[in-house]
């Protein structure tokens, strides 16, 4: 049975009384509701829900987010004239478009990215509100504050697309629409733009540490699951006291590839690799537009760009050549 | 029951996510250095459709002018563009004409049937300038045509009104009100093959020659100030040529630099030549005739039909793929044909 209860997806649930949590110092007053428990959930996770956190700064990160949804969702419908079978139909085109470049850093009109600036406060609002409220519950909790600063992370990469650099840049018209297609598009456009971003060191630093991050939880997650049946997924138990579990790990990765991070280490690497993607992407989109203006040049001239054999017929550029149709 | 309901779901959440997908096979022809994408993805199912549109007609070729008969001009009355043609050759091209323009309505969709000197009907006043129009474009704009040339097939396969022309949009009634302003983009448009990209890219390029070019010349930040805006409208217009032509962006740049000539192949120059001549063809005579047409032959905002890529080239990317109609109409080459 307990060999059934260690994976995903297992039909063995334990049943145990509701756990409040620890006691906190103002009380238990900002506990929100009862907990209950779902069966389904169980299946992969807690079955027990809540009792939630929600604090004052919880509260007001809720109220920002819902403001900011709003007033993108409002826009959105209005702009198919409030046609509710359009509105599911193109909701994947919809958008809330940043102010036309002319308008610079000033305040435009609400319906020529107003709403944009106004949307944007508001989300910004709830995500710093959310960070605060993360932190402090960590604090409470006497935990690290290592998820805060994750977030702070993502949060960093979303100021600079969304603020620092079209603060550089001076219009905010330089920053990224609210929408699914819209944002897609926007970002293909800044590729172009700047010359390709694939030779922006950045981005590929980027790239790099987004695919480690993924194939280091693969490789974590594989193997704390392959050592299970020895009791690996209590990592934190492995750490304190090292068992056949850890071992086997360990001598796994030696074997296949030389080398194994530990118990301990394989979450730094884990953390720091999921931190950095957005850390690297965020010095890459703050140095273009602003230092650099085409990236396959600047990587032409720092001999990152090979040439190929032409295999066309050189051409010119008709608009440089004497006599030709304007 | 309940594996076969979750089968049946999960196969039906498959499929939903396959929606938008092409159906297989899709075959890539190489056409540059191995290692730099620069290839042809065609799919032979859409291929055929597009085939079937693009056959050209019959033709015969020009018939021997006897020396000494008498010109069009001689033989009929208000004869202003084709009056040096022989008058065989006359028959023969407004015959072809008719077949190529209005196979259905006959010679009285230009004409009157009283008179055929007439002016009174619209359609003539349009076609005399159509057919300035396409001597200039095979003669003034060899360097996009080539020998090739156009006829007036290349455009109307049939039909009176080509198939693939452009209006300006309706400004969206929520812009000028308080929220809703989509921005002239955000919509799945045609125009941008379903894109959300900005859905007019024709007017500020194919009819006023706003900067298609954004990208940097230089490596680093030396006062380039075009937008991702900017950049967005350019975007548009490239996907526009690529579903016009049925191509992908690879067919005239390399994909590791848009901007660079030296890595472009030679068809870029044609497009290049393309986008001038569309954009003089919009002013220079579709424009004038605006007060030509009647309003139900005009847009939603008045504005007369224009012409893009789409327009000749019907997803091909040489309009009927190049069969070279002209050679039978040399009338339809030169200004002034020798006698």
């Amino acid at each position: 049975m307990a060999a059934e209860y260690q994976n995903l997806f297992t039909r063995v649930q334990v049943h145990a009384p509701s756990y409040p949590g620890i006691p906190l110092e103002r009380g238990n007053r900002e506990r929100e509701g009862p907990p209950l428990h779902m069966h389904l959930l169980g299946r992969i996770g807690d079955a027990q829900i809540g009792p939630i956190y929600l604090g004052w700064f919880g509260l007001a990160s809720l109220v920002c987010f819902l403001i900011a949804f709003e007033i993108i969702g409002l826009n959105m419908f209005a702009s198919v004239n409030w046609d509710p079978v359009q509105f599911v139909r193109q909701l994947f085109w919809l958008a809330l478009e940043p102010p036309p470049p002319a308008y610079g850093l000033s305040i435009p009109p609400l319906n020529e990215g107003g709403w944009w600036l106004m949307a944007g406060f508001f989300l910004t609002a709830s995500l710093l509100l959310w960070w605060v409220r993360m932190y402090r519950r960590a604090r409470a909790l006497g935990m690290g504050t290592h998820v805060a600063w994750a977030f702070a992370a993502a949060i960093w990469l979303y100021l600079v697309l969304g603020f620092i650099r079209p603060l550089l840049m001076g219009s905010w018209g330089e920053a990224v629409p609210f929408g699914i297609f819209p944002h897609l598009d926007w970002t293909a456009a800044f590729s172009i733009r700047y010359g390709n971003l694939f030779y922006n060191p950045f981005h590929m630093l980027s790239i790099a540490f987004l695919y480690g991050a993924t194939l280091l939880f693969a490789m974590h997650g594989a193997t704390i699951l392959a050592v299970s049946r020895f009791g690996g997924e209590r990592e934190i138990e492995q750490i304190v006291d090292r068992g056949t579990a850890s071992e086997r790990a360990a001598l796994f990765w030696r074997w296949t590839m030389g080398f194994n991070a530990t118990m301990e280490s394989i979450h730094r690497w884990a953390w720091w690799f999921a931190v950095l993607c957005p850390l690297t992407g965020g010095i890459g989109i703050l140095l273009t537009g602003t230092v650099v203006d085409n990236w396959y040049l600047w990587g032409v001239k720092h001999h990152i760009a090979p040439m190929y054999p032409a295999v066309f017929q050189p051409i010119a550029d008709p608009a440089l050549l004497q006599g030709v149709k304007p | 029951m309940r594996p076969l309901i979750a089968k049946s779901a999960a196969g039906l959440l498959l499929l939903a996510a396959l929606a938008g997908c092409e159906r297989p096979p899709i075959e890539s022809v190489q056409r540059g250095y191995r290692g730099t994408a620069m290839a042809e993805m065609y799919n032979p199912r859409i291929l055929a459709t597009k085939a079937d549109i693009n056959q050209a007609p019959e033709s015969s070729p020009p018939i021997p002018a006897a020396p000494g008969g008498p010109t069009a001009g001689q033989a009929y009355q208000n004869v202003k563009v084709l009056a040096d043609l022989d008058v065989a050759n006359f028959a023969r091209l407004m015959v072809a004409i008719t077949s190529w323009v209005s196979p259905k309505e006959g010679c009285t969709y230009c004409h009157t049937a009283e008179n055929f000197a007439s002016d009174d009907k619209y359609t003539k006043i349009v076609a005399r300038r159509m057919l300035e129009m396409t001597r200039h474009i095979n003669s003034d704009f060899k360097t996009h045509v080539a020998e090739t040339g156009v006829t007036c097939y290349t455009c109307h396969r049939g039909q009176p009104v080509p198939a693939q022309v452009w209006f300006a949009p309706e400004e969206q009634k929520q812009a000028s009100r308080m929220l809703g302003n989509k921005a002239g983009q955000n919509a799945p448009a045609m125009s941008v093959k379903l894109a959300s990209l900005p859905n007019d890219p024709f007017t500020p390029y194919l009819l006023q020659d706003h900067a298609i070019r954004v990208i940097g010349q230089s490596a680093l930040q030396t006062g380039n100030r075009h937008t991702i805006k900017q950049t967005e409208f350019t975007y548009g217009l490239m996907t526009h040529m690529s579903d016009a032509l049925g191509v992908n962006c690879t067919y005239c740049h390399n994909s590791r630099s848009f901007t660079a000539w030296d890595q472009s192949t030679p068809q870029r120059v044609t497009a290049w030549q393309g986008i001038r001549m569309a954009r003089e063809l919009n002013n220079d005579y579709l424009l004038p005739l605006t007060g030509t047409f009647p309003a139900q032959r005009l847009g939603p905002t008045g504005d007369v039909a224009k012409v893009n890529c789409a327009t000749c080239h019907q997803g091909a990317f040489k309009p009927l793929y190049g069969a070279p109609m002209l050679k039978d109409h040399p009338e339809l080459a030169s200004a002034k044909p020798a006698p």
